[in-house]
């Protein structure tokens, strides 16, 4: 039998993960990969607390469909962005855009 | 109508004229001068209405024509004003009407009315060839305002409007003195006259509010109660020896040696004959200087209180005794060698206002009345006179092209023949004058002068006075001779010729006035003559005093010596000037050598006074006033005001101004920049340094909320 | 130690260490193809949560799809020299730290609640019925209709706003007026 605090820690460890990936990384899709890790994180952390703690209410799978569909229009937008900015400036590093800069 | 409230009326017809003819009729010269005479003449006929009226009284003295408002309010009481007309100021007004009307109709004439004006005469000089004068209407403004002043001073009864008309025609004088103000000797004596009346007046002033301090009161009829003159007579006042009454009698007589031309203010009546000659006629001779006489007869009470007749002279009538005597004698040395013909009658003027003087000095009220009233008449008529022959000769001058002083005596001569109406009226006031005996107005009027000062023992004012009586008839046939007699002394003078009706008119009624006036005050014990005609005006005149005086006795010493002066005078001045050719020198010259000199500059006293007076008060006005006190000590405290104000207003903008108040606005404005500066490298552009700094904020956030404050 | 407990251990390292792997490759490719196998492990983990349904969910929608389409934009923004720069920021060392410091404070907080150590409760019902029961809910006008009908919509937005940002230049009027 598997505690729900290793579920969690592994969550934990994975956002962790992805959280680095994202604010480390230079080129822009690299950060979208690393916002898919956390996001994945979160799921795994709703659906261990749905089957631990209410396993009769649905809610922690429903609410983990709807992460699912925003994941993914999120990273469809974010792709989208991504490429339209690579047509303008010709780059994809975050930090090269900057045009917010005082 | 009552006749108060005719005496009301009769200063208003000139002062309406003067505001009609400066406001509205001084374009046209023929409108002015009918105003002018016009207004005259109605104040004429009330003051004749007036006259009459008031000879029908019975004891007018006692029962005045008198009536009086109330005009000042203040506190408890009001200061009263208003006509008094009682038997002196109804003489008074007598011949100040018929002088000023006659003068007013001899201006029309003298001021060339009826001639075209000549384009080249300047407002401000009298016209060269007898145009007509371009300032016309403005003298009779002058003219009609001055008749205001006298006609106020003769009918007001009290002190308050006196001195009010007395400063309008001050005013006057000083205006019509210098009415020809281009000319700078006419500026001068303008200036002269005012400034030695003044120092005058400001005594007169003194006295004035002495007076009202003492009293309460400005009315006669208060003043000259016998309870109140008692008082004032006995109290003693500031002045040692002097009495409240002596004090107050001594300074309003030196308003008179100021007005009168009395030594030692004479010197401005002189100069004054700069004016025209209707001017010199009317101010300097019948009426202005009259006024002056005229208060020390209003005030004699006042003057003479504590005094009865035959007790020695108080200290304030024997100064002006002594004044009056002495002006009488200095005046009449220096008419004998005054060659301008205007200056000789301005000096005789001087001369019989001290006989006046004296005989007031010596308590000879009724005689110092009689000798006013008559000089009046025979000097104007004589001022007049010699205007006309000033334009006979300027008019021979003019035709022949001769450009010489038409006033001086040496230029003219054989007028006679030229000029016959004025000659004989000029004969008629010269023996007035002089006194000729018996049938001049003159006579009767300084015999009662000379016969008073024999009769109380005054013998060093008889003695004096005879001997201004000889020098007067002196210089009076000197006179006469040197401008009518004899051969013309210029071409000017052998092409002279009558002057207008106009001014020969007026110069016939003075003459009758002036042979004629005498005959009312024959003493009753006169040889011969006297009781013929009631010595009415001893009677009339007599009658304005509390006790009326006791008339003068004949005595035939003071008769013979005035009579001897008189004729003695007249023909050593006909002989000794009858045979005066053109360019000769005064017969006199030689005789009087060096005292001729100091005669004829006055005794130097107009040099006296420029050392002593006139050029310290010019020194003190542009030295020590305008250059010390005024820019150095004034302008220099203003600008050190103004410098240390700059200091100031410099310290504040540079210690305060700009560091604090601008430097904190600068500082706001500074310190925003510098703190967004400091603050702007946050703003990266790049994404992932915001989200480290968010989850650094939020971590810190959450560590808070939970471990700390849970 | 039983099977689960070992097959969830394996799974776990074997994500974790894939997820490693997808922070830290510079190649990006190999990044997509690593992101793929961490999706596989999470997969196994929903099957071990018994919750069958979105395993299969994540396989479609997050491997087929995301994965997909992250590998197509990989491709589509490649720049010639861009695997030979350095792939990651300056400031590496940051964000390795607040992520330390995250890790930490979460493992330290949820060691010390008790509850969680304790096993799984047992599943009511069948199994079976866990799929009907959540398709019931998501459609069921009482239940969660409305955050399904929503999120919907906001799948059709993403779409919709996805193809006109990457839409090419010229033909972003042309779209942008027809829908």
């Amino acid at each position: 039998m598997i505690p729900l605090s290793w579920y969690l820690i592994f969550a934990a460890a994975l956002f962790c993960i992805g959280l680095y990936g994202a604010l480390a990384r230079r080129n822009s899709v690299a950060i979208i990969m690393g916002i898919e890790l956390m996001l994945n994180a979160v799921n795994i952390n709703l659906v261990a607390f749905w089957r631990y703690i209410t396993p009769g209410f649905l809610a922690g799978q429903v609410f983990a469909i709807i992460v699912f569909a925003v994941a993914a229009s999120e990273a469809a937008v974010g792709l989208a962005l991504i490429i339209s900015i690579y047509r303008k400036r010709s780059t994809v590093v975050a930090e090269e855009i900057d045009m917010l800069k005082w | 109508m009552r006749p108060e409230i005719l005496s009301w009326l009769i200063p208003l017809p000139p002062i309406l004229s003067f505001f009609l003819i400066v406001l509205f009729a001084h374009r046209s010269n023929r409108l002015s001068h009918t105003i002018a005479v016009g207004a005259m003449l109605i104040s004429w006929a009330l003051a004749m209405s007036v006259f009459i009226l008031a000879l029908s009284v019975e004891r007018l003295g006692e029962h005045p024509l008198a009536s009086s408002i109330a005009w000042l309010p203040t506190a408890g009481t009001a200061l009263h004003i208003g006509v008094l007309i009682d038997p002196l100021g109804a003489v008074t007004l007598f011949f100040v009407a018929w002088t000023c009307l006659a003068i007013f109709v001899y201006s029309v004439g003298y001021h060339n009315f009826g001639s075209p004006r000549d384009n080249e005469d300047v407002p401000g000089l009298p016209p060269r060839a007898g145009g007509i004068e371009p300032m016309y209407a403005r003298f009779f403004a002058f003219i009609s305002l001055f008749a205001f002043g006298m006609l106020t001073l003769v009918v007001s009864d009290n002190l308050l409007t006196l001195f009010i008309g007395w400063e309008i025609m001050g005013l006057c004088s000083y205006l019509l003195i210098g009415f020809w103000y281009a000319k700078e000797s006419a500026r001068k004596a303008m200036v002269k006259a005012f400034m030695t009346t003044r120092v005058g007046d400001v005594f007169m002033l003194l006295g004035l509010a002495y007076l009202y301090s003492v009293t309460g009161t400005l009315s006669y009829r208060a003043i000259f109660s016998a309870p109140v003159l008692e008082r004032l007579a006995a109290s003693p006042s500031v002045v040692a020896g002097l009495s409240i009454a002596g004090l107050i009698g001594l300074l309003l007589f030196l308003g008179t040696v100021g007005k009168s031309a009395q030594w030692p203010l004479h010197v401005w009546l002189p100069d004054a004959m700069e004016g025209p000659t209707p001017v010199s006629a009317m101010i300097h001779a019948a009426t202005m200087v009259s006024a002056g006489v005229y208060l020390i007869l209003r005030f004699f009470p006042l003057i003479t209180a504590g005094w009865y007749e035959g007790q020695a002279l108080t200290p304030t009538m024997w100064v002006i005794a002594a004044i009056g005597a002495f002006t009488a004698l200095f005046a009449a040395t220096i008419a004998v060698t005054q060659n301008d013909i205007k200056r000789v009658l301005a000096y005789s003027t001087i001369s019989q206002l001290g006989y006046m003087v004296a005989a007031v000095g010596i308590g000879a009220f009724v005689a110092a009345a009689f000798h006013l009233i008559t000089h009046a008449f025979f000097k104007a008529l004589l001022f007049l006179g010699s205007g006309s022959v000033i334009h006979g000769v300027e008019h021979g001058a003019h035709a022949t092209h001769e450009h010489i002083d038409a006033n001086d005596m040496r230029n003219m001569g054989g007028l006679r023949r030229k000029m016959p109406i004025t000659f004989w009226a000029f004969v008629a006031g010269g023996l007035a004058l002089s006194g000729f005996p018996l049938v001049t107005a003159g006579f009767w009027s300084k015999d009662e002068i000379l016969g008073h000062a024999y009769e109380t023992g005054q013998v060093w004012v008889f003695g004096a006075l005879v001997l201004a009586a000889l020098l007067t008839a002196l210089y009076t046939g000197r006179q006469i001779t040197l401008t009518f007699l004899g051969g013309p002394r210029s071409s000017a003078a052998e092409h002279a010729r009558e002057s207008v009706p106009t001014m020969t008119i007026p110069l016939v009624i003075l003459a009758v006035f002036a042979v004629g006036a005498g005959w009312l005050g024959i003493a009753d014990d006169f040889p011969v003559l006297g009781g013929v005609l009631p010595n009415w005006f001893h009677a009339f005149v007599g009658g304005t005093l509390l006790e009326e005086p006791a008339a003068t006795h004949f005595n035939a010493v003071p008769v013979l010596a005035s009579v001897l002066a008189a004729l003695g005078g007249l023909f050593l001045g006909w002989l000794v000037y009858r045979r005066v050719r053109a360019e000769q020198a005064d017969p006199l010259v030689g005789p009087l050598g060096p005292v001729y000199t100091l005669l004829q500059r006055k005794y130097y006293f107009d040099e006296l006074y420029s050392f002593a007076f006139v050029r310290p008060a010019y020194w003190f006005a542009e030295t020590f006033t305008s250059r010390w006190l005024d820019r150095v000590v004034i302008d220099g405290i203003l600008h050190g005001i103004g410098r240390f104000a700059l200091r100031v207003g410099s310290f504040l903008r540079n210690v305060i101004d700009l560091p604090i108040i601008n430097g904190s606005g600068d500082m706001v404005g500074e310190g925003v920049k510098r703190g967004g500066r400091g603050l702007r490298w946050i703003q990266t552009g790049r994404v992932q340094f915001y989200l480290v700094v968010g989850l650094l904020f939020a971590g810190l956030v959450l560590s808070y909320t939970l471990a700390i404050r849970p | 130690m039983t099977v689960l407990q070992l097959i969830f251990l394996l799974t776990a390292a074997a994500t974790l260490a894939s997820g490693m792997m997808v922070v830290a490759s510079p190649n990006l490719v190999h990044a997509a193809l690593w992101l793929i196998i961490a999706l596989a492990g999470v997969t196994v983990l929903f099957v071990l949560l018994e919750a069958g349904f979105l395993a299969v969910v994540q396989v479609a929608v997050y491997i087929g799809a995301i994965a997909i389409l992250i590998i197509f934009a990989v491709m589509l923004t490649r720049r010639i020299a861009a695997d030979s720069q350095s792939q990651v920021t300056r400031s590496w060392w940051l964000a390795a730290l607040a992520s330390l410091l995250l890790f930490g404070g979460l493992l330290a907080m949820l060691t010390q609640i008790p509850t969680l150590t304790a096993g799984a409760p047992v599943l009511p019902g069948n199994p079976g019925d866990i799929v009907r029961d959540l398709g019931q809910s998501l459609v069921s006008l009482d239940q969660y209709v409305l955050p399904f009908e929503t999120a919907s919509v906001l799948l059709l937005a993403a779409l919709i706003g996805a193809i006109v940002i990457a839409l090419p230049p010229k033909a972003a009027g042309a779209e942008g007026g027809e829908s």
